[in-house]
C-alpha cells in the first residue's frame, strides 16, 4: 500500500463523507440512513449550542465526578527505573470507567433529539453499565444487547444494568460475543428506528459515530493537557492506551496529534498471541467493511469475520475504531499488541506495586509501559490512560491463578 | 443496454400479471443441494431469482437467512464457489435473471473490478448490497452500472419523498420496497399501505416495483401482487428448507421439493391475484 500524503492537522477528520483517509463511511441499511443524516445534524447542531456545551460540563462535574485526577504514578517509576509515569485516572469516574463520557454526551442528544428509548451493546458490560446508569438518571427506557457468552463471564455486570433498571438481551446469534451484540442492536435499530437511538459504545460504527464518541471522549487528553502544563509546566513525551474499538486511546490522543514531539502509542490485544487467536486488528487484520465502516478487521480469504478472542471481554473485538486505522497509516500512532499473559502479569504488578486493581483491558497498555520505560530517559515523561478499574475482573483472575472465591 | 430482468419485467407486463422473485441462499445447507434448488426454481414458477452470498454478520437479515447463511459457511461456500454456481446454472437457463444479494465486505476483499468481470462473465444480471445505501455509490454501484449490471436498491418506510431520488438515482433493473421496517423474516406488513408506497414510488420511477420483507405464504403474495410489479420471498423458502433437513442439519430426500413446493403455491397465488383483480 503507497503511504497516503500527510495532512496539515492530524485532528481535522473526518471528511463530509465521514472519512479518514479511504476508512469510515456509512455503510449501512436504507433503513437507517435518514435516521443517520439526522443523528449527524442534530449532533452538529448541538456541539455549537452552549446550553448543550454547558448541561455537559455541569454532569461532568457533578454526576461523573470529573477532571479525573492526573497522578504520578512513583512506584511504577522507581520500579522500571526508566521514565516518569503517569497515570490518567479514568477509571475514577462514576461506573469505574471511561465509558461514562461518551454514553454522557448521547445520552443528553438522544433527549435532545425527543427519542425515549435507548439501545446499546456491551461485550465486558462496562459501556452497558454506564448506558443503564444515565438512563436511570434521565427516566429513559434501556435495553442492552449482551453476546450469551459474555453474559456468562460477566455476571457482575449483567446484574448491576439489572439493578438500574435496564433489560439485557443476551444474543444467541453467531458467536454469542460483542460483535454479535453490535449486530442485534442494529436489528433494533433498523426495526425501531422512529423511536430509538442507538448509543454506541467505541469510536466506530457508521458516521457519525466515530467523530462522535470521540469528541465526548476527547476530554480525556482535554484535561491530562492541562493538568501536565499545571504539574510539570510542559507537555508529556508520550502517551499509551490499550485499544479495543479505542474510545479511551481516541479520548487521550487526540488533543495531542499535532503536537509532533509527543510520540503515541496504542496496545492491542494479542491473546494467545498474533500468530494464534487474539484480538489485535491492525497488528493482524486487514482493511475491510463492518458495522458501518471501513476499518481494520479480523477475517478470512473470503471476507468472513473471524472471531476476536483476548482475556478482556473489552477487546474481544474483531475491528477497530477507522481513526485508529488511518493513524496507524499514517504513522502517527505506533500501535503495539500485549497477549493475555503479559497482561496478567501485568495485572498483578499494578496491583501490588502502585495499589491500585487496573481492568484486564488497562493491563495491556502497563505490559508495555514495562517495556517501553525502562528504555526512556528519567527525564521522559509517559501518561498512560487508566482507563478502567479492575474490580470486575477480580472473579475472573482469581479463577485463571487458581484461586477459589 | 437492455437486461435480462429488463425483458423479463417487460414480459410480465405484456402477460399483465405480477412476477415473483424468490430469494435462496448460495451453498443451503450444502453446495449440491443449493444447485438442485437453483436449477428447479425457474420450473416452479421463480420469475427472477435472488442467490444470497452467505456473510457472517448479516445485520439486515432475521434469524431464518442468518442461520441459513451459517450453514452455507460451514459447509465451505466461497464468493467463488457461489460465482460458478451461477455459471453453471446458466449452460441451462439463458433467461431467468439473477440478482445475487448479500454484503459488501466479501465482495471488497474479493476486488470490486475482479468480481465484477467474474460476475458478468457468470451469467448475474444485478446486484443487492444491503450495506451500501446511495452515500457509497462510489464504492460498487457506479463500477456495477459501467460493467453492465443492475444494481438494485432498497427503499424503505423510512424513504420519504425528499430522499426517495437520492434513492432511485443510480438504481436500474427494479426497485425493491421493504414493506416494513425491520429485517427479513419479520412481521407481516400491512398490505394495504404497502399499496400505496409502491404508488408513492411510481411517482419517482419508471421502474418496476417489487415488495418484499414478511411475505409467507400465497394469500400474502396474492395480496402484494395486487399492487405491485414483483412479489418477493426469502425467508418463508430457507424456513421450508430448514423444515425439511434430518436432525444432523443435512438435506434429506425432501429438501428440493419442500422449497420448490412452496414456490408453486406462491407462484399460483401471484398469477392468482392479477386475475382477481381484473
Amino acid at each position: 500500500m503507497n503511504a497516503p500524503l500527510k495532512p496539515n492537522s492530524f485532528r481535522s477528520g473526518p471528511d463530509e463523507n465521514g472519512r479518514f483517509g479511504i476508512y469510515g463511511g456509512r455503510f449501512v441499511a436504507e433503513t437507517l440512513m435518514p435516521n443517520i443524516l439526522e443523528l449527524e445534524a442534530a449532533y452538529r447542531e448541538a456541539r455549537n449550542d452552549p446550553a448543550y456545551v454547558a448541561e455537559m460540563a455541569g454532569h461532568r462535574t457533578h454526576f461523573i465526578g470529573r477532571p479525573s485526577p492526573l497522578y504520578f504514578a512513583e512506584r511504577l517509576t522507581e520500579h522500571f527505573g526508566g521514565c516518569k509515569i503517569y497515570l490518567k485516572r479514568e477509571e475514577l469516574n462514576h461506573t469505574g470507567s471511561h465509558k461514562v463520557n461518551n454514553v454522557l454526551g448521547q445520552i443528553l442528544l438522544a433527549r435532545r433529539m425527543g427519542k425515549k428509548r435507548i439501545i446499546a451493546e456491551t461485550g465486558a458490560g462496562q459501556h452497558g453499565v454506564a448506558t443503564a446508569t444515565l438512563c436511570a438518571r434521565f427516566g429513559l427506557e434501556c435495553i442492552v444487547y449482551m453476546g450469551a457468552v459474555d453474559v456468562a463471564r460477566q455476571a457482575p455486570n449483567v446484574f448491576r444494568m439489572k439493578m438500574l433498571g435496564a433489560t439485557v438481551v443476551p444474543v444467541q446469534s453467531g458467536a454469542k460475543t460483542l460483535k454479535d451484540a453490535m449486530n442485534e442492536a442494529l436489528r433494533d435499530w433498523v426495526t425501531n428506528v422512529e423511536t430509538t437511538f442507538y448509543c454506541i459504545g467505541t469510536v466506530a460504527g457508521p458516521h457519525p459515530y466515530p467523530a462522535m464518541v470521540r469528541d465526548f471522549q476527547s476530554v480525556i487528553g482535554e484535561e491530562t493537557r492541562e493538568q501536565m502544563l499545571a504539574q510539570e509546566g510542559r507537555l508529556p513525551d508520550s502517551l499509551i492506551a490499550c485499544v479495543g474499538g479505542g474510545s479511551n486511546a481516541i479520548g487521550l490522543f487526540h488533543p495531542f496529534l499535532d503536537d509532533p514531539s509527543v510520540e503515541i502509542y496504542g496496545v492491542e490485544a494479542a491473546g494467545h498471541g498474533l500468530d494464534k487467536l487474539h484480538a489485535a486488528s491492525i497488528s493482524g487484520g486487514k482493511p475491510g467493511v463492518l458495522h458501518g465502516n471501513r476499518t481494520y478487521l479480523l477475517m478470512d480469504e473470503d471476507g468472513q469475520i473471524q472471531e476476536g478472542h483476548s482475556i478482556s471481554a473489552g477487546l474481544d473485538y474483531p475491528g477497530i475504531g477507522p481513526e485508529h486505522s488511518w493513524l496507524n497509516d499514517i504513522g502517527r500512532v505506533t500501535y503495539l499488541s500485549a497477549t493475555d499473559d503479559e497482561a496478567l502479569e501485568a495485572f498483578q504488578l499494578m496491583s501490588k506495586v502502585e495499589g491500585i486493581i487496573p481492568a484486564l483491558e488497562c493491563a495491556h497498555a502497563m505490559a508495555k509501559v514495562a517495556e517501553l520505560a525502562p528504555t526512556k530517559p528519567k527525564d521522559h515523561i509517559m501518561v498512560m490512560n487508566l482507563s478502567g478499574r479492575g474490580d470486575k475482573d477480580v472473579p475472573q483472575v482469581a479463577e485463571i491463578l487458581g484461586t477459589k472465591l | 443496454m437492455t437486461t435480462r430482468l429488463d425483458t423479463r419485467f417487460a414480459d410480465l407486463a405484456r402477460e399483465g400479471r405480477a412476477g415473483l422473485v424468490t430469494y435462496v441462499m448460495a451453498g443451503d445447507p450444502d453446495r449440491e443441494t443449493a444447485r438442485a434448488i437453483l436449477k428447479a426454481l425457474p420450473g416452479a414458477g421463480a420469475d427472477v431469482i435472488e442467490f444470497g452470498m452467505p456473510f457472517t454478520d448479516p445485520m439486515a437479515d432475521g434469524p431464518s437467512i442468518q442461520a441459513a447463511g451459517l450453514r452455507s459457511l460451514s459447509g465451505g461456500q466461497t464468493l467463488k464457489k457461489t460465482l460458478e454456481d451461477i455459471a453453471w446454472f446458466r449452460q441451462g437457463d439463458a433467461a431467468t435473471p439473477i440478482v445475487l444479494m448479500g454484503y459488501y465486505n466479501p465482495i471488497y476483499i474479493y476486488g470490486v473490478e475482479r468480481f465484477l468481470a467474474d460476475a458478468k462473465a457468470a451469467g448475474v444480471d444485478g446486484l443487492i448490497v444491503v450495506d451500501l445505501p446511495p452515500e457509497e455509490d462510489a464504492e460498487l454501484c457506479i463500477p456495477a452500472l459501467e460493467a453492465g449490471l443492475n444494481f438494485i436498491r432498497l427503499a424503505t418506510p423510512t424513504t420519504d419523498d425528499k430522499r426517495l431520488p437520492t434513492v432511485l438515482g443510480n438504481t436500474s433493473g427494479f426497485v425493491y420496497y421493504v414493506s416494513i421496517t425491520g429485517i427479513t423474516g419479520a412481521a407481516t406488513p400491512d398490505f394495504g399501505k404497502t399499496a400505496e408506497a409502491v404508488a408513492r414510488i411510481k411517482r419517482h420511477t419508471d421502474l418496476p416495483v417489487a415488495v418484499g420483507f414478511g411475505v409467507k405464504n400465497a394469500d400474502h403474495a396474492s395480496a402484494v401482487a395486487r399492487g405491485a410489479d414483483a412479489v418477493v420471498v426469502g425467508s418463508a423458502l430457507v424456513e421450508a428448507l430448514k423444515g425439511s433437513l434430518d436432525a444432523e442439519g443435512k438435506a434429506t430426500a425432501g429438501t428440493v421439493g419442500a422449497v420448490t413446493g412452496l414456490v408453486g403455491s406462491i407462484a399460483s397465488g401471484v398469477r392468482h391475484a392479477r386475475k382477481a383483480a381484473e
